[in-house]
């Protein structure tokens, strides 16, 4: 009992004396600060700012600005014009070295010189040449050019180099047109030479703007010049491969963490970085090898590692260490950018650059950390701890976005150029240009026109991103060919079962029929507003022109002898809400490679999957149309009108190209092409024999312009939930559609 | 100390063999212990005036208590700035060093008082309220720290906000002489008003070696693009006033034109606007006749008539923020706090923290010689992009622009970024509105991929104990030929898993009724749906009438043909 009670008092004391220190002990050395402030007076060196008590001034008295401008005499106007005299040359800005005024008469067109006899041109510059003339911006007509791009070759500007052209400088001093180089484009991958490698090009570029590789933060005019990647001879003109991934794996550590494969310069420029990456080399998940063995006398500046470096060099495949990483290191070479870049970037190896001053490819653009480590060369020693310290999302996400970076511009020489151009574009129309979530994000800025709606929400694609839907109806363009006869025609069935749609806006009848337009009561009366556009040369692309009139997201395209019931119209755009990007309809078609002739074949037969779903009844977004007449090439477009046949061919081509995904077909009705055939006019173009084998020859067309086969199969087609399901008729929603 | 002294008074009874010794021996000890505990409540509860005093004394510091720096004439001056600056050259990152929570440290040097040898102070206001506000934001971030020795980032107390107020050769020596000046290496200054008469230089006229230039008016041509940070005019307004929140919709005037100092030129051809659009328009200027008392920077006037300042930028759509002597205006401030879309007229201006906002999705720039097609070009601008440009330019005000705390941080962590770019917050973090960023889906599979099939699937089933039903999935999903690997997952604790081909029965699972089973199992779930519902805060599950199938589902057609052919037969 005693022991007991003992013990308890000296518990409870023991208690007490951990309570005493446990409230003292935090109290104490925060009161002993406060005295110790207090005997120092106010300033110590090392001390959180002040609180000071003093009324203190504002740092603008309110009658400043008020007072300055009424000194100003100068007019806005004379400094504009002071300010585009003073800035030339090094200093070149939009402002003071571009003349918008070109740009304005006829919007952004480019001019390329012709090319003269005796000129050599390069592969890639060919390439290059052939991309503009074949795009959209294209003018043969220099009165109506915005831009100027030389016939003469200005990508190898070494002048070791075989490629390299002689008298440039006389040679771009005698064209009319040069003005020096105001509104000129000059595209380079390599300047200067050894020793130094400057980045002058060895003529005066006077006032052009540069589309330049490895060009450096230095020398780089932000808002004027382009920086380019550098891409090697065998860079495809068009399409280009793919993206290396072809699935995510979580988590997404691969066998190794970094590597490097490449040439060590051991002396001058550039040398002292891929000098010192041994130190980082660990032979296990960090492999990073050099090799002296270049150039031709490599053997006399060799060094004392130069041998066993060159051993572990060949131990490892350089194809192998790049599908297997996480981590590609891509460090300078003589020049600042190097081909790694391109090569990690395809090969969904995050690319981790060492290249203090590098203005990385279209840095105007594109947020590079979304897609590489930004290292710094001071740090190296710290890469692999800062590589490893990266969370596994993170390199998810960097990985994912290598791979639509290297396919929303860099995967040809065409993106590569095109992207050029249209970020020169973007600055000449300054309030109608895309803002930085449209470039950095898919479908990317070369499919997103911002000419189009500076309004993200109008666009199919960023409605997740910003956390709207879009509008809640549809508007119905029925493509009307053959003249208005009887009143059991099936465009007037078709009329009244869309116009029955809860989801249907209003109606609009493209009337494409060489016969003149029915008197307005031979419409049925419907409660959604019919309107009547007579087709603008009765050509099959008109109808997928932007009509103004077409005012909700969503487009209903129907063939004037489509048969749909308005539950089948109901359910179909219920799908597409969910798929705003995607076309969801009824008539499922297929591609597929016929190796015997070497070509693409098309086929209408009932398979297990499809890859295109026609427009004769397809619900997609209403971009589309203004994609489709802005976008296209007139080639391929007036293709399509003299053929009067394939529009709906390349509406698929077009919208898979965008989104990388096939359409999406939704409950086949039975019989409906049975149904549709019998239905049709004698007119119509599905009973032409010749109908089928110009749809080949389309496909095969479309796909070279592509530069490969943009269209995806699938296997899914979406129904109603309960369909065909052993659940009474009634609990059905859309029940007509099994009824039918 | 109450059992202490119950057992004193008792002691001799309750502890008869306990040596008076020891007794008193523990009355000390537990006096002690309490005289400790009472000292520490005191303690507890006097500190708070204490330490209140000890404040009322910090607030009662003055600025004038700065020790006094007199700078020799002969004293050294920086060079001007290095228009080829950029991080990787004028910035010693090894200062920054390796750090886990990439942050940067921040050291601000004490207040000092510099005067000239005659005693003229460097500046004509000394330290300013803002840069105050500014210094003491940053001193109370997680950014401070009050070791030099470990600083990455340094800030000179010298107050440059307004060159106007500055000596410019004076305060130039001034920088030179802090203690860890070394050429400007590492050190931001923050300026909002560049140059002076009659050239207005947009940016500080200071020589300032390698310092980099925080500053609120710079041009494309003195702006080292990924060195300087381009920030904004700060306007007082912002914390004097306090505007209505407006959600974004259709306002009463178009455009509005509210700045005071505009150049004759540009004020005529904005009353040519003004003469061709009527009512949509609204330009307001100085009161020339105010009562006495009214606040003139408060006030602007049309026609004579009177109109708040800056309340009535909340009438307008589109607001005019036209450049003046400089290309920075703390009308921009104004105009955004007010939610109204800033329509920009300043050429070749950088407009603030454009390293890290989307302007294009919160303002309008227009070149200066288009100031004329101005109403042309704002009505061509759909609605609703109107209506994302006023939350995004209030929301810019509100993170960016409202304080000096807000400007100073923001522009910290920019620099910030740049150091250590791979943790740098992304473009969505800086430019998405907190509604956009509840409501926003960002899948982390963002990439449009169709997976191969060769990988094939992992099949996880979850089982509890009925081993029978579990054998029975297990030999039909092996049946499926891109079947890669199975998992169980044994979710029972009071058994062990099956091994081989043993087989166990599950009496249990004949006895329960199904129906009510059934019931209590939804009521659960519902449960958990609601629950999870309200931990999420919003319900992010949504409805869908669809479903997938294979193409030919049911299609009349030979069922050979089919590639799925037994769907649906269960």
């Amino acid at each position: 009992m005693q022991a007991k009670k003992r013990y308890l008092i000296l518990l409870s004391a023991g208690a007490c004396l951990l309570l005493l220190f446990h409230l003292g002990g935090v109290q104490l050395p925060a009161a002993s600060r406060s005295r110790h402030d207090r005997s120092r007076h106010a300033y110590r060196p090392d001390q959180p700012w002040p609180h000071f008590s003093d009324p203190l001034h504002p740092f603008l008295p309110w009658d400043q600005p008020d007072t300055e401008e009424y000194n100003l005499h100068i007019s806005p106007r004379q400094k504009r014009d002071v300010n585009a005299g003073v800035y030339k040359g090094k200093r070149c800005r939009m402002d003071s070295c571009f003349d918008f005024s070109l740009c304005h008469r006829n919007g952004f067109k480019v001019y390329v010189y012709p090319q003269q006899k005796g000129d050599k041109i390069s592969e890639s510059y060919q390439n290059i040449l052939s991309t503009i003339e074949g795009s959209r911006f294209y003018t043969s007509d220099p009165g109506q050019a915005c831009l100027f791009v030389l016939s003469l070759d200005t990508l190898d500007r070494d002048q070791l180099s075989p490629q390299y052209v002689h008298n440039l400088k006389t040679k771009v001093q005698n064209l009319p047109l040069w003005n020096d180089g105001r509104n000129h484009l000059i595209f380079n991958l390599y300047s200067g030479t050894w020793p130094d490698y400057t980045e002058d090009l060895g003529f005066d570029i006077g006032q052009a703007m540069l589309a330049k590789a490895s060009i450096s933060t230095e020398n780089f005019r932000p808002g004027f010049d382009v920086s380019i990647p550098l891409f090697s001879k065998e860079h495809p003109r068009t399409g280009g491969e793919r993206g290396y991934l072809k699935y995510n794996s979580i988590p997404p550590f691969r066998k190794y963490m970094l590597v490097f494969k490449g040439k060590r310069y051991l002396t001058g420029i550039g040398s002292d970085t891929r000098n010192a990456l041994y130190h980082v080399h660990n032979a296990e998940d960090v492999v990073l090898l050099t090799t002296c063995k270049h150039g031709k006398d490599w053997q006399k500046h060799k060094d004392a590692r130069c041998d066993k470096d060159n051993a572990e060099y060949d131990k490892y495949d350089y194809k192998e260490m790049l599908h297997n990483s996480t981590f590609c290191l891509v460090p300078r070479g003589r020049r600042l950018g190097s081909f790694r870049f391109l090569e990690a970037l395809q090969a969904a190896c995050v690319p981790v650059m060492l290249s203090n001053g590098w203005e990385l490819p279209f840095s105007e653009i594109i947020d590079w950390n979304t897609a590489a480590v930004i290292g710094d060369e001071r740090l190296l020693l710290q890469i692999p701890t800062t590589v490893r310290s990266i969370h596994q999302d993170k390199i998810l996400s960097l990985r994912q976005q290598t791979q639509f970076l290297w396919e929303a511009y860099f995967s040809s020489v065409e993106k590569i150029v095109l992207t050029t151009l249209e970020i020169i574009q973007d600055r000449v129309l300054e309030h109608g240009s895309r803002s930085s979530l449209m470039w950095n994000s898919h479908p990317g800025g070369l499919f997103a026109l911002p000419q189009y709606s500076g309004y993200l929400g109008d666009f199919p694609f960023y409605y997740a991103t910003l956390g709207i839907k879009p509008h809640p109806k549809f508007t119905a363009v029925i493509h009307a060919v053959s003249p208005l006869v009887s009143q059991s025609q099936p465009i007037l069935k078709l009329l009244a079962a869309v116009a029955k749609s809860q989801y249907c806006a209003q109606i609009i009848v493209l009337w494409n029929c060489d016969k003149p337009l029915p008197a307005k009561h031979r419409w049925p009366a419907t409660s959604v507003p019919v309107i009547v556009i007579e087709g603008e040369n009765k050509v099959m692309s008109s109808r997928f022109l932007p009509y103004e009139t077409i005012v909700t997201d969503a487009v209903l395209s129907l063939d004037e002898d489509t048969v749909l019931s308005t539950t089948e119209v109901d359910f179909a755009f219920t799908v597409w809400q969910s798929f705003p990007e995607r076309i969801v309809g009824y008539p499922a078609r297929s591609h597929f490679w016929d190796s015997n002739k070497e070509r693409w074949g098309y086929t209408s037969k009932w398979t297990n999957d499809y890859s295109m779903v026609l427009t004769g009844a397809a619900i997609y977004h209403r971009y589309y149309h203004y994609l489709y007449s802005n976008y296209l090439p007139t080639s391929l477009k007036s293709m399509v009108d003299q053929l009067a046949n394939c529009e709906d061919i390349l509406m698929n081509f077009l919208v898979s190209a965008v989104t990388k995904l096939p359409p999406i077909k939704v409950t086949q009705k039975k019989q409906y092409k049975e149904t549709m055939m019998g239905q049709s006019s004698r007119a119509s173009r599905w009973a032409d024999p010749d109908h089928f084998a110009q749809r080949q020859t389309c496909m095969n067309k479309f796909a070279s312009w592509f530069g490969g086969m943009p269209l995806v199969h699938s296997q899914m087609r979406l129904d109603p939930v309960l369909f065909k399901d052993q659940v009474s008729i009634l609990r059905k929603k859309y029940r007509d559609i099994e009824r039918l | 100390m109450y059992p202490s002294g119950k057992y004193s008074s008792r002691g001799p009874a309750l502890i008869p063999r306990m040596k008076t010794k020891h007794r008193i021996y523990y009355i000390t000890l537990f006096s002690v212990v309490l005289l400790g505990l009472i000292a520490t409540g005191m303690f507890q509860f006097w500190p708070h005036s204490i330490e209140s005093t000890a404040d009322w004394a910090l607030d009662k510091r003055s600025v004038h208590d700065a020790p006094l720096v007199r700078l020799p004439v002969s004293s050294p001056i920086p060079e001007r700035g290095d228009l080829s600056c950029r991080m990787h050259t004028c910035f010693d990152v090894y200062r920054c060093g390796y750090n886990p929570k990439n942050r940067i440290k921040v050291y601000i040097y004490p207040l000092q008082r510099f005067v000239d040898e005659l005693g003229v102070p460097i500046s004509s206001t000394g330290l300013s309220r803002e840069y105050n506000d500014l210094l003491s934001a940053v001193s109370d971030s997680d950014f401070y720290t009050d070791d030099v020795t470990r600083a990455c980032l340094f800030i000179p107390s010298i107050d440059v906000l307004n060159q106007n107020s500055l000596r410019i050769r004076e305060t130039a020596q001034a920088l030179a002489m802090l203690p860890r000046w070394d050429k400007g290496m590492n050190h931001v200054l923050f300026n909002m008003l560049p140059g002076g008469p009659p050239d207005y230089n947009t940016a500080l006229d200071v020589p300032r070696d390698r310092a980099l230039l925080a500053g609120g008016g710079f041009s494309t041509w003195t702006y080292r693009q990924g060195y300087d940070v381009s920030i904004p005019v700060y306007s007082p307004l912002s914390a004097d006033v306090e505007l209505p929140e407006r959600q974004p919709g259709p306002r009463r005037y178009f455009i509005l034109s509210s700045q005071m100092a505009i150049h004759r030129e540009y004020r005529a051809e904005l009353e040519r606007l003004k003469e061709e659009n009527g009512e949509a328009l609204l330009l307001l200027d100085k009161c020339s006749n105010l009562s006495q008392g009214a606040a003139p920077a408060r006030k602007r006037c049309y026609k004579g008539q009177v109109y708040d300042y800056p309340q009535i930028l909340q009438e307008s759509s589109f607001c005019v923020v036209l450049r003046g002597a400089r290309l920075g205006q703390a009308a921009l401030s104004d105009v955004l706090q007010a939610g109204c879309v800033p329509v920009i007229l300043a050429d070749s201006y950088i407009l603030p923290f454009s390293e890290v906002l989307d302007w294009k999705r919160a303002s309008v720039v227009i070149p200066e010689e288009k100031l004329s097609e101005m109403y042309t070009i704002l009505k061509s601008i759909p609605h609703r992009q109107v209506e994302e440009m006023q939350r995004q330019a209030h929301w810019f005000w509100e993170a960016y622009f409202s304080s000096m705390k807000a400007i100073g941080l923001t522009t910290l962590q920019i620099i910030n970024d740049r150091i250590y770019p791979y943790a740098a917050r992304t473009y969505e973090q800086w430019n998405n509105p907190p509604v956009v960023k509840w409501s926003s889906v960002n899948s982390p599979l963002f990439l449009p991929l169709i997976p191969p099939r060769a990988p094939g699937f992992t099949a996880v089933v979850l089982t509890y104990d009925r081993v029978e039903s579990l054998f029975r999935v297990i030999t039909e999903i092996s049946k499926v030929p891109s079947l890669a690997k199975l998992l169980v997952v044994w979710n029972n604790q009071n058994k062990s898993p099956p091994e081989g081909e043993k087989k166990f029965k599950c009496p249990e699972c004949t006895a329960i009724d199904g129906l009510s089973l059934d019931q209590t199992h939804m009521v659960e779930r519902s449960e958990c749906i609601n629950k999870f519902a309200s931990v999420f805060g919003t319900m992010p599950l949504k409805v869908v009438e669809h479903r997938a199938d294979p193409v030919l589902y049911k299609d009349d057609f030979p069922e050979k043909l089919k590639s799925f052919p037994n769907i649906g037969s269960l």
